[in-house]
């Protein structure tokens, strides 16, 4: 199952890459998100592991992660080492004018495969819809947030 | 007839390998479905179990043979702490020698005994056991939120002599799933089920899609009730009663801090089966 999500922040590229590769701001924006730390010496960056879990529906699902792919303010993916099976990423691209597109991938799937696999897939992604379209508000808001202190006399 | 009898009595005997990480993870998604949609279940604080090392989670469970508390605390804790953390529950032998019992095995069930609860809490696991058993999931409907061990300590002998923590789990809706008449001790005695299968009951209750429901041998269709499941804080009763533990308090002490918890569970429950 695939998720997109999308949205443009009114801030420059540079401060949304360091808001969305900082491992303390995650249990701030990401929305249902009920564990989060960093597992590991590596705090960010490419082989950081992440134990995280997000509610959905009756249980809290998720497991370690990786950071797999990272490229400086374009984009941070990561892979799932144990639990569900999971692959994200953050893109960011520059409109011009201190604006910034991002877009949130998140790919996933139900172990097991038969119908009750397919059905949960899909159930899942309606609670997961709603979770994320609240956390990239969130990341425009504290973003836009930071950026408009900066801008401050 | 003797290969049968060999067949039921090998379920009983706890090999803790049959329990099967992969088995588990691709069957989570039929449980969670039924946990997400039917009993919009609910497990709070699951932080409050120590990340590792062996643990006795003691519960409380309702809903006859059918428990939907006990569905959605094991998806809970499968998905929580990942499949491949050590995980099993004690079971009544009717359960492990019904149609369900290898599925439930690969699952991390065994037969309920103090053997096996310490053989897998000396191999470093999490135990989950219902000192309640199937007393306590047949009691009547107007006794729903009412903690019914009776009298059971084995637990508290059980988490003495291993020296593991004890985190009591309260769960509140299950009773909720069909309305539970009677124990039927009296009709157990008569039939002698007591002697044959361990059973001390033949409870009775009405229930889809039998409406008159005589032993629950076969299950029943639980009405879709709202479970809400409270993991409480662990319980390290050697730093709590010292060298010389009296069993007796410790066990009315554990079992009346659970009640206070399902009063207050029970308390925010508005209406029957809605939550």
């Amino acid at each position: 199952m695939r998720i997109e999500q999308k949205v443009t922040v009114d801030a420059p590229r540079h401060l949304v890459w360091e808001y969305v590769t900082e491992p303390a701001n995650y249990p701030v924006f990401i929305d249902g998100l009920t564990r989060w730390r960093v597992a590991g010496d590596r705090h960010k960056g490419l082989g950081a592991r992440y134990r995280m879990l997000i509610r959905v529906g009756a249980a809290d699902v998720g497991g370690l992660i990786e950071i797999v792919e990272w490229r400086p303010e374009g984009d941070m993916a990561w892979s799932s080492v144990t639990g569900v099976d999971q692959r994200g990423r953050w893109r960011l691209r520059d409109l011009g004018d201190g604006r910034t597109r991002v877009t949130f991938r998140f790919q996933y799937g139900v172990a097991g495969g038969g119908i009750p696999a397919v059905i949960a897939e899909r159930v899942a992604a309606i609670s997961l819809n709603r979770r994320f379209r609240v956390s990239l508000l969130n990341l425009k808001r504290a973003v836009e947030g930071q950026a408009a202190e900066l801008a401050a006399p | 007839m003797r290969r049968f009898v060999d067949e039921l009595q090998s379920r009983l005997t706890a090999d803790l390998d049959d329990r099967d990480p992969d088995f588990i993870r691709e069957n989570l998604s039929l449980s969670w479905l039924l946990a997400t949609i039917w009993f919009r279940g609910e497990v709070r604080d699951m932080e409050r179990i120590p990340e590792e090392g062996p643990i006795l989670l003691v519960g409380n469970h309702s809903g006859g043979n059918i428990t939907p508390d006990t569905i959605v605390f094991t998806l809970g804790f499968n998905t929580y702490f990942g499949v491949e953390r050590p995980f099993y529950q004690l079971a009544h032998n009717l359960v492990l020698t019904s149609p369900v019992g290898p599925f439930l095995r690969k699952f991390g069930t065994v037969a309920a005994s103090h053997e096996n609860a310490r053989k897998a809490l000396d191999s470093g696991a999490a135990v989950l056991v219902y000192p309640g058993g199937d007393w306590e999931v047949n009691r009547p409907t107007w006794e729903a939120n009412k903690i019914d061990f009776a009298g059971r300590k084995g637990f508290i002998k059980l988490a003495l002599d291993t020296g593991v923590p004890i985190v009591p789990i309260v769960s509140a809706g299950g009773q909720e799933t069909a309305i539970f008449l009677t124990h039927g001790e009296r009709l157990a005695k008569l039939l002698r089920l007591d002697k044959l299968l361990r059973l001390k009951t033949l409870p009775v209750n009405l229930s889809l899609p039998w409406i008159v429901n005589v032993g629950d041998f076969l299950g029943h269709l639980p009405l879709p009730a709202k479970i809400t499941v409270q993991v409480m804080e662990p319980i390290d009763l050697d730093e709590r009663y010292g060298p010389d533990p009296d069993v007796e308090k410790a066990y009315e002490d554990v079992t009346s801090e659970m009640q206070d918890q399902l009063d207050e569970l029970a308390a925010e429950r508005r209406l029957p089966v809605v939550g």
